[in-house]
Parts: C-alpha cells; structure tokens; sequence
C-alpha cells in the first residue's frame, strides 16, 4: 500500500492529468459533481454524494451517436463514434464510492451484453476507476443491504482517506499502469490506518437505520405476488412523475433516441429517460402503462424483481440513497422495500 | 472499431403496394441493390427515416426472398404517415434484424399449422406462411383464418387469393366485419368464425391481430380444447433501441424486442398482464 499526505494531493491530481482527463468530484454554485479537474478548482472528495451519479462519465445524458446527409432521396450515414483508446484519449475517474462502483457493474451488464453498445464500450475502455473508501456513511445510505462494502470498494485502483493522507492500492492492470505514473508523489505504508478505519466505519454501517432491510421476499418467484400488491396504489399515490429518481440514479439506464435536425443535417442522439414518464411506452395506437402507479411499479418492480430475474441475482439498486434524498415527495425504495418486503423490515 | 447495432444500413424503396385505404408494403433494397440482411419470419426491423424517427416493423416477407424485404405498413403515426408518403426511389434506413422468430425449425416442424390473422395482423404472418410454404415438405396441413373490417381492408388480398388458396393441403378462410356489396364469403368476427369452423385442437395455432381479437380468440380456441404450448402469438410495444437496452418495452423479466415478439401462451402466461 502506498499513501500520500492530504495537502499533496493537487499534485497527484496534475501529475495524473498531464496525461490523461480527470475527473473528481468538483464543487461548483454549490453543488458537488463529477466534472473535469484544473488548477483553481474546487475538490471535494469528502463529499459523500454527488448529486449526479459518476454514471455521467461512460453514458453521458446526452449522447451524438451520428448524422445523416440527405440529399433529394438520398441519405448518407455518418458514424459519430469515437474510439478513446485509439485517439489517446483516456481518463481517470476519481473518487468513486463503492455503490457507485457497483452500479457501474450493473450497468455493464446491459451495455457490454450482446450486441456490445459501442458508445458506452469506447467510455469504458478508455476509463481508469479511482474508488474511494467511505468512512463517514450517512443515514440515507444502504449500500450492505446489497452486499456491498463501503470500505472496501473495487475498481482499478481503491483509496482510502483519513485526516492526514490518502492510501492507495492498485488493484488492476489498469491500476498498476496509473500507479507507475504518479508513484514518485507516494511513500509506502497505511495499512494499519486503513485496517483502523475500516474497522470504526463497520461499526458506523451496522447501526445505520437501512442496513439491514430484508430483500428476501424479492426474487424471481414471487414476481406476479408483488406486482399485483395492492400497496402499489397507496406507496404511488404522491409521485408527480417527475423523474428526479431516475436522474440521480446510478443505474437507472433507460434511454431515448432523437433526432435534431441541423443545418448539416440530421442529428441523431440520445439522452437519458424515465420510465416515470407517460410518454415513455406511448404508441401511435395506445399506451401500455396508462397511470402513474403502473409507471411507479415498473421502476421498482425492474429493480429488485425484473433486473436480478435476467442477471443471476444481482440487483439493480446499490443503496447509494440519492432517490431518498432527492424525490420531492419522499418516495424512495426503501419505503417500497419495507412496504413488500414483509415482516422483518417491520 | 466493431459494428455498431445502432447505426442502421441506408435502403432504398423500389416499390410501394397499396393493400388498403391505411396499408401499404414497400419493398426495400440495399443502395448495392442486394438485399439488407437475412432474417427469420417473426423478426423485426428498425426503420427510421431521418428526422422524423424510427419504429420497428415486422418483416413481411419470407426469409426465402433472396432479393429483397418487404414491410406492410399501416399508416397510424407520424413516422408512416411520412412513410405513406414515399415512393420508388426514396431512401430509408433500415437496421436488424431483431428479435426471436417462429420456431420453424423447432416446434412447427412436422405439425399442423393453424394461423390466425386480424387486420395488420397478416403482417408478420405472411413471412412465416410463406416460409412454410416453400419447405412445404417439412409441415402438415395448414389453416389460415383472416379476418378484416370490410373486403377493402384485407392485406395482400391478391397472394391470398391467387396464390394461398391454390396451395395443396392448404386452407384458407377469410372474413369480414359486415356484410358488403361484392363479397361471398363469411361474415362475422374472427372469434366466432374461429369457433364455427371446428377446427382440430391438434394444431399449433398462432395468433395475430388486435387485442381484442387475441383475447377472444385464445379463450374460443382453448374451448375447443387447443393446449396452450401451442398457441403462439406477437407482442408489440414501443422501443428504441431493438436490443433490450433502452428499457421501453420491458414487461416482467422480458424485453419484448430481445426474448420476443413471438411468446408462446404459456411464456405470456408467467408475464404480468402488462402489454
């Protein structure tokens, strides 16, 4: 293990962006986000979340995938795709909690799955992951409801951070290449500190009030029990429909494809989508979902039940708790998971 | 860098049928003249034309076409409305094909088929007909029920008529709505037709047309006592992408553009009612 000290850090942060983009979670008009590291900006790796998740960073919310020519009958296809590696243009994400680590998993798992979608591959490719071990988890948090743990995320290289340094060990191929290039800036040591810390914030997960919800009764099996709860009705009744979940959702992956058009052309793109919206499965000659209550079920009922069903368990929430922060009407999955998931969440 | 399935192939029209007062069937080739790409019958294409948007549409031609595809195409939206509009010469694109086909050379084979269509229905029907027709050999007797608003409204009415009827060890049915100056054939909705004709609950039946069509329809053919493992039908939701990415047309653990649009009775069964 290798540490560096905190006030060093600004030169960890130019020696990696001499070769390669960076991203770190930046503070600006006071919200804190994933976005491109320069001298004068303001880091904050001590915030907990970002208000957008780093999922920004391999599917962008908007997203050029190419541009017709026509010309009379004509069209000509021009492919917009950009191939990082080949280009040289790789980059560094930096900071990346560890339910956010896991919900670049889950996303994987559709976007790398048959046929492979390109765009997010090329992102993919060209990114190094920098996680960063939690020691100060709040209440909203309940990442070990799904396995995962906030003190020791994956990634291509996992950091941890107490008051002094930042620890760093390369896990990765990735990982190593990154570490060779900036290890000059490091000593060795921290494992104690690390084992220390890792320790105190066990402690802190443990008690948090979500922790332990009791996922059991969601699995396959029991699909059509829980679709046709009735506490659907009531759990929906307050959603606006505004998506906000789906937005600072780490997962939450549904997306549309448009068309602008431009004076070069046609521009097609896509952008982030929700199934909250009573567009999304509308259809020239009806609608499959016509209330909200059928569009709240689907988002929760793709998480923990449709998700898992298609990918060997896993599920598709990784507790990070962004929805229960941010649904103005403070609908969350927890609520749901406590509502369907039976007596032991009681 | 490899294929991307999102960016489609450029295809050009090269002829456009008027089947009814809403549904044309263009004919669609490459820009080299060739055909686009393979497919199996029940497969889907993306067809999109730039700057208006892009929908799926079911290949109605049989994969053993070797010179081009064809889609019937009932005009219902703004992207077939601009689709209607078109003519031979005008370029589109196309990308597929998706989606899982008829089990032609699985559970269909050596078996009694049994089709029934409504309306736009025949679409995705035809190519698997027409597929069936060609491998004669490999299938036992088949019954086509076709139903339409009115004689006008039938698809491909001339195929059917010139072509199907012809066929040997080959029923064909047709019906329509009301009755109407000209036609001598049945009248009466495909349900009920359905159940007159007595048909042998030995089949394998698949079903393909509105709704409401299926729903009564399944319930007059399980009166007659057809099992459903072998009742197949299409389900059609909105999607974007084709590939199960985009997450529209998911309902339960499916998507429909990936595990479907050809689900057996018993796979729609587990599936929440929600389509």
């Amino acid at each position: 293990m290798l540490k560096i000290a905190k006030d060093r850090l600004n030169e960890l942060y130019a020696k990696i962006a001499e070769t390669q983009g960076l991203f770190l979670p930046i503070k600006k008009a006071g919200e804190v986000n994933y976005a491109v590291w320069g001298e004068g900006k303001e880091v904050s790796l001590e915030t907990l979340k970002t208000v957008k998740s780093p999922k920004n960073a391999f599917f962008p919310q908007t997203e050029n995938m190419m541009k017709f020519k026509t010309e009379g009958k004509n069209i000509e296809v021009v492919d917009m795709r950009k191939d990082y590696v080949e280009e040289g243009k790789l980059f560094v994400i930096f900071g990346v909690k560890a339910c956010d680590y896991k919900a670049i998993e889950v996303l994987d798992k559709v976007f790398l799955a048959e046929p492979v979608d390109t765009y997010y591959q090329n992102r993919r490719a060209a990114a190094t992951i920098v996680t960063l071990a939690c020691s100060r988890p709040e209440e909203s948090c309940f990442c070990k409801a799904f396995g995962i743990d906030a003190t020791a995320p994956m990634g291509d290289v996992t950091t941890w951070m107490d008051g002094e340094n930042l620890y760093w060990q390369a896990n990765t191929e990735k990982g190593e290449t990154l570490t060779a290039q900036v290890k000059e800036l490091f000593s060795e040591g921290g494992e104690t500190e690390v084992a220390a810390q890792q320790e105190t914030t066990k402690i802190i997960i443990d008690k948090l009030p979500f922790s332990n919800l009791d996922l059991s009764r969601f699995k396959p099996e029991n699909l059509n029990e829980l679709f046709d709860a009735p506490e659907w009705e009531e759990m929906s009744e307050a959603c606006l429909g505004c998506g906000t979940c789906t937005f600072v959702c780490p997962t939450c992956q549904c997306f549309d494809i448009r068309d602008f058009k431009t004076n070069e052309g046609v521009l097609r793109y896509r952008c982030w989508d929700s199934c909250m919206y009573s567009d999304f499965t509308l259809m020239a000659h009806g609608n499959s979902r016509t209330t909200q209550m059928q569009r709240f079920r689907q988002r929760f009922m793709h998480k923990l039940v449709y998700y898992p069903s298609q990918n060997d368990g896993l599920y598709s929430c990784v507790g990070c708790g962004r929805c229960v922060n941010k649904c103005p009407q403070s609908l969350n999955i927890v609520k749901v998971i406590k509502t369907l998931g039976g007596k032991a969440n009681d | 860098m490899i294929e991307e399935t999102l960016i489609p192939k450029v295809g050009v029209i090269t002829d456009v049928r008027k089947d009814t007062p809403d549904v044309k069937t263009f004919r669609v080739v490459g820009t080299d003249g060739k055909k686009l790409f393979s497919h199996m019958p029940g497969q889907c294409a993306m067809v999109s034309v730039p700057g208006v948007g892009e929908c799926m549409f079911s290949i109605t031609s049989s994969p053993t076409n070797e010179e081009y595809m064809e889609f019937s195409i009932k005009k219902c939206g703004c992207v077939t409305e601009v689709i209607h509009a078109m003519e031979p010469g005008q370029q589109i694109t196309v990308r597929g094909p998706y989606g899982k086909n008829f089990p032609v050379e699985g559970e269909f084979k050596g078996k009694d088929l049994l089709f029934i269509a409504g309306g736009i229905g025949l679409a995705p029907l035809r190519s698997v007909i027409n597929y069936v027709r060609h491998y004669r050999e490999n299938y036992g007797k088949v019954v086509i029920v076709y139903g339409a608003r009115s004689k006008d409204d039938l698809v491909d009415i001339d195929e059917i008529q010139n072509e199907w009827v012809n066929e040997p060890n080959m029923d064909v049915y047709l019906t329509i709505d009301r009755p109407q100056e000209g036609w001598t054939g049945n009248v009466g909705f495909v349900p009920a037709y359905v159940k007159e004709l007595g048909l042998d609950p030995n089949m394998t039946a698949v079903l393909c047309g509105p709704p409401v069509m299926i729903k009564f329809t399944l319930a007059g053919l399980l009166e007659l006592g057809f099992d459903k493992s072998r009742i197949y039908t299409t389900l059609e939701l909105r999607m974007k992408c084709g590939v199960g990415k985009c997450g529209r047309c998911n309902v339960g653990d499916k998507f429909v553009c990936k595990d479907g649009p050809v689900f057996c009775m018993t796979e729609l069964d587990e599936l929440p009612d929600e389509y």
